[in-house]
């Protein structure tokens, strides 16, 4: 056993790194589509044009200065998305969720052209910033720092995002409207600017993902769609609308995208899918969904 | 907070129409796809082939969509599926015509039967998730498994079908090749719309708990018709391989599955017929103004799907899932 893990460790701390970006991206995801019944689709293309962002003012080898106005320029940009996002699905508030979803994928796929036109069909690669960007030895393996501050950096907001929707009263309004959006209204709180505020913090985190991930996958065409597949099994396996749901269920795919990958090659889909079916069999509702909100037929 | 069940679409898929005025129309549009090879030329005779193969694809997906109320976005994974079980058998065993179809049938049926269990157990948005998952991971199965579907340079030089040792190569014959095997999926999709289980699928869509309260077992119904739909889907991809000779990933992709979603919305998601002709529509305007996009129909197919949606919410509302917005709740 632990001559297995030292073998594998640089597969499961890779999993780690992947799993903690992925909860970044989920907990958006997650907690639009838990409080507001939205399914944005459009979610994997704000990660995309975060990491455009980070390529574009950060270049090749980007500075502390330049990370860091990337992660603020992403944050704005995404606020901007998600309201428009927002905006855009107002209207489809009483219609259904394909109604929604072809909505959110039209946008997808408009923005996703939109920013191959602008930044091309290359891989759009950059590294970390100075003093990240090296190596440490890990049981007597040369790690990527980099991919250890991602895995800090997920962990450090799971906490922080843990922590805002118990703690505070910001936090007890987002549970009580994924609980019952109508009392909600009804005791007087306009859950449109609840659903605003969710949706644009939400495609802000995924914004910041996209430069955080960067360094990682590269920002290219078609990552929008890998990592939009990824965040919605992690919502469906964690359960819709649950912070810590979306973190296990992010470390659980992260392991499975990097070990998996790692151990059993050609089969990684299937193991994917594997896993989503085991997890809907045993809890359809996802491991910390609550049954009313299941998918599935009692 | 549920919409009333009665607001959902009438029960009757369509409007009746005398039925001999439908059997003529019927019988008229076969003569003319029929006759087609005789005055049209090659490029156009292949634009109709591609038509039928894709119209039985969005027929296949609106018997789920509109008829069960099964909102597929991975639908052509089945599609897929069947394509490249087709290319592979013939380039490996035998090319001999009806064959190969029968395979891919079998294959689409299979993959469906295989992943469609884990799909019907959901409901609403979670059935849209899973679709999705599901088509996105069959795709990648298609991109990585190398050894049998060529990666991402997909399968090429498939040989092509042969009748009785003689291969199909004029487009006119390839045509009424495609046109009886499109007639054959067309049928079991029509008897199955038009029988009592089709009846009971509409209940389904229109009202599940009723329906599962006067002891249908709704679940098996939406399994068996997700496995039917994905059966002749999975022919439809044997069409696709018989007549492209190559099957690459984009083929059981997102794009294709949302452009069939475009061509069963754009037909009125409850008609057979109508996915047909919005499928004819989907192909036109893709083979036809899409070379001069350079590369960016994707644009246009997104600018569309916003456009469906804002300005036919009643071509939408026809294929709500359940009733409206209750998707989550029982």
């Amino acid at each position: 056993m632990g001559s297995w893990f030292e073998a594998n460790l640089v597969s499961v701390l890779n999993g780690g790194a992947i799993g903690c970006l992925l909860f970044i991206l989920a907990i958006g995801l997650s907690l639009v589509f838990g409080m507001m019944n939205v399914l944005n689709l459009a979610h994997g293309a704000v990660f995309l044009a975060g990491a455009f962002i980070g390529w574009r003012i950060g270049g090749e080898s980007p500075t502390w200065g330049t990370f860091a106005l990337a992660v603020g320029a992403a944050t704005l940009l995404g606020l901007l998305a998600g309201a428009v996002l927002s905006a855009m699905t107002e209207p489809l508030r009483n219609r259904s969720h394909l109604d929604q979803a072809l909505l959110t994928l039209g946008i997808a796929l408009v923005a996703a052209e939109l920013l191959s036109m602008t930044f091309g069909n290359d891989v759009r690669a950059t590294n970390a910033p100075p003093g990240l960007d090296g190596t440490v030895p890990v049981l007597g393996t040369d790690y990527p720092v980099y991919r250890l501050f991602l895995i800090a950096a997920g962990l450090l907001l799971a906490v922080t995002a843990w922590l805002v929707v118990s703690r505070t009263a910001a936090g007890a309004v987002i549970r009580a409207t994924v609980a019952d959006r109508e009392m909600v209204s009804a005791i007087g709180i306009d859950d449109r600017k609840v659903k605003l505020a969710v949706f644009a913090v939400g495609s802000a985190l995924a914004a910041v993902a996209g430069v955080l991930g960067g360094p990682v996958y590269g920002a290219r065409p078609g990552l929008d769609s890998t990592v939009l597949i990824l965040a919605l099994v992690v919502v469906v396996i964690g359960g819709l609308g649950s912070v810590k749901g979306a973190l296990i269920g992010a470390l659980v795919i992260g392991q499975i995208e990097s070990l998996g990958r790692a151990l059993f090659a050609e089969a990684a889909s299937f193991i994917l899918f594997g896993a989503l079916a085991v997890v809907l069999v045993l809890r359809p509702q996802g491991l910390f969904g609550r049954a009313d909100m299941a998918g599935a037929p009692r | 907070m549920s919409a009333p069940a009665d607001i959902a679409a009438p029960a009757e898929g369509e409007p009746r129409k005398p039925p001999p005025v439908r059997v003529l129309v019927s019988v008229l549009a076969a003569v003319l796809l029929a006759a087609a090879p005789l005055f049209l030329a090659p490029y156009a005779i292949s634009t109709l082939t591609r038509m039928l193969v894709f119209g039985l694809l969005a027929a296949s997906l609106a018997l789920l969509v509109g008829v069960s109320g099964l909102p597929s976005l991975g639908h052509a994974a089945y599609f897929g599926a069947g394509a490249y079980a087709a290319g592979w058998f013939a380039q490996n065993v035998s090319a001999q015509a009806p064959l190969s179809l029968l395979v891919a049938a079998f294959t689409g049926g299979f993959v469906a039967a295989a992943t469609g269990w884990i799909a019907v157990r959901a409901r609403g948005v979670f059935f849209l998730m899973l679709t999705l998952a599901i088509g996105e991971i069959v795709h990648q199965v298609a991109d990585s498994w190398e050894s049998v579907t060529g990666g991402s340079n997909g399968l090429y030089g498939i040989p092509a079908t042969e009748v009785g040792g003689a291969a199909i190569t004029n487009v006119g014959v390839l045509h009424w090749y495609v046109l009886a095997a499109f007639g054959g999926g067309f049928a079991v999709l029509w008897a199955v719309k038009a029988s009592p289980f089709g009846a009971a699928l509409r209940g389904i869509h229109d009202n599940e708990p009723r329906m599962r309260s006067i002891g249908y077992p709704t679940s098996l119904y939406k399994y068996a018709v997700f496995v039917v739909a994905g059966t002749v889907a999975g022919l439809a991809g044997g069409l696709l391989a018989a007549q492209q000779r190559l099957v690459t990933p984009a083929d059981l992709g997102f794009t294709t599955a949302a452009l069939a979603l475009l061509a069963v919305i754009i037909g009125g998601a409850r008609s057979l017929w109508g996915a047909c002709l919005g499928a004819a529509l989907v192909i036109f305007v893709r083979d036809s103004i899409g070379p001069s996009l350079d590369g960016h129909g994707p644009l246009l197919l997104g600018v569309v799907f916003i456009l469906v949606v804002y300005l036919m919410p009643n071509g939408v509302a026809g294929i709500r899932i359940g009733r409206g917005k209750g998707g989550g709740k029982p």
